[in-house]
């Protein structure tokens, strides 16, 4: 199996962590000192379980979470449905493309399903022209009207 | 809000941006760093970060865990034909669900495409992830759209479906570009 799907093996302290970083971290000149009240620790034994959880890529990131839209950008997102046959064949045509954030195969009709990030909303259109072109299928192109909720939380 | 709003940020919150959308460092003062960088005081830096979170910019300060690595190994896309006039109303409490870690307003492309609302959700087993469908199911019941089947088109027409992931093909993060390098 890939490497990155193994399931981690986690101590009490790291399952604590996990859970309550996820939530967030105090916006303070010593963070983890105040974690480390909170998880019944020290500031040094939180700091190094918090290593420890990001080398064994456990934990991918940690710091403030932007709002995608104020990066400057434009995304959107995407699908489109892949002929069996053809499938790997398009996976790379369609990860050729640098604006290609994200790519997922699903479990539809419409079975690639990938984020488009650009500087600018006309090359959104560009990408998905030239997707359009390299592929000769035709993009199901989704932006977000109305965002009601982004958070992932997964207790452990 | 559309995807592409253009907010204007001041060059030091652009440099603020850059210089911690990669993490913050895991040591004790991890907001010295930053202050460093940019050539300002510690309590600049945390003032700074407090107001782009009030103002949204920051959704929020925190961790971000590797789902396989935590055991959650699917996660569905969940899609739903609602009524347009139920639909910010409905979108607003699928959102509000614990286990729904995004939720978006889309546009129909009819007849290949009728599902307006999206809802992520995430399991350890194949198992849950009906479960959780179910639960949001149950919530949309009365303002899902029952649409007559078009036998000419060679898609089914459902009010809800769960696209599940079985491949990540790609995955790159999104970044803001360093101008100045």
């Amino acid at each position: 199996m890939d490497k990155r799907r193994e399931v981690a093996v986690l101590s009490e302290l790291d399952k604590k962590l996990i859970n309550l970083l996820q939530h967030g971290l105090p916006v303070c000149e010593r963070p983890f000192a105040q974690v480390a009240e909170q998880v019944d620790s020290t500031e040094d034994e939180v700091i190094a379980h918090l290593v420890d959880l990001k080398e064994r890529k456990v934990l991918s990131r940690f710091g403030p979470m932007f709002d995608a839209v104020y990066l400057g950008g434009a995304f959107t997102l995407a699908a489109l449905a892949v002929p069996e046959e053809d499938f790997a064949k398009v996976t790379e045509q369609v990860n050729s493309f640098e604006q290609i954030a994200h790519n997922y195969r699903r479990t539809h009709y419409y079975n690639m399903w990938f984020v488009i990030g650009t500087e600018s909303v006309e090359e959104i259109e560009q990408v998905v022209q030239g997707i359009e072109e390299k592929t000769g299928l035709e993009v199901l192109n989704v932006p977000k009207l109305k965002e009601f909720f982004v958070g992932l939380y997964l207790p452990v | 809000m559309s995807e592409n709003n253009n907010i204007a940020l001041t060059s030091l919150e652009r440099e603020y941006i850059i210089a911690t959308q990669k993490g913050l460092p895991l040591v004790a003062k991890p907001y010295h760093a930053v202050a460093e960088q940019l050539n300002i005081s510690v309590e600049q830096v945390l003032s700074m970060t407090k107001d782009l979170q009030e103002r949204g910019i920051i959704r929020r300060v925190a961790a971000v865990p590797n789902h396989y690595k935590l055991g959650y190994q699917y996660n569905g896309m969940t899609v739903w034909d609602i009524s347009d006039e139920h639909a910010e109303k409905f979108g607003q409490m699928v959102g509000n669900l614990p286990f729904v870690s995004h939720c978006y307003l889309r546009p129909r492309f009819l007849p290949k495409w009728n599902y307006n609302l999206f809802a992520m959700v995430h399991g350890k087993t194949p198992e849950e992830m009906h479960q959780l469908r179910s639960q949001i199911k149950e919530l949309l019941k009365d303002v899902l759209v029952e649409r007559n089947d078009d036998s000419s088109q060679n898609i089914p027409t459902q009010s809800n479906d769960m696209l599940t992931s079985t491949e990540i093909l790609k995955k790159t993060g999104l970044r803001l570009k360093d101008k100045t390098a």
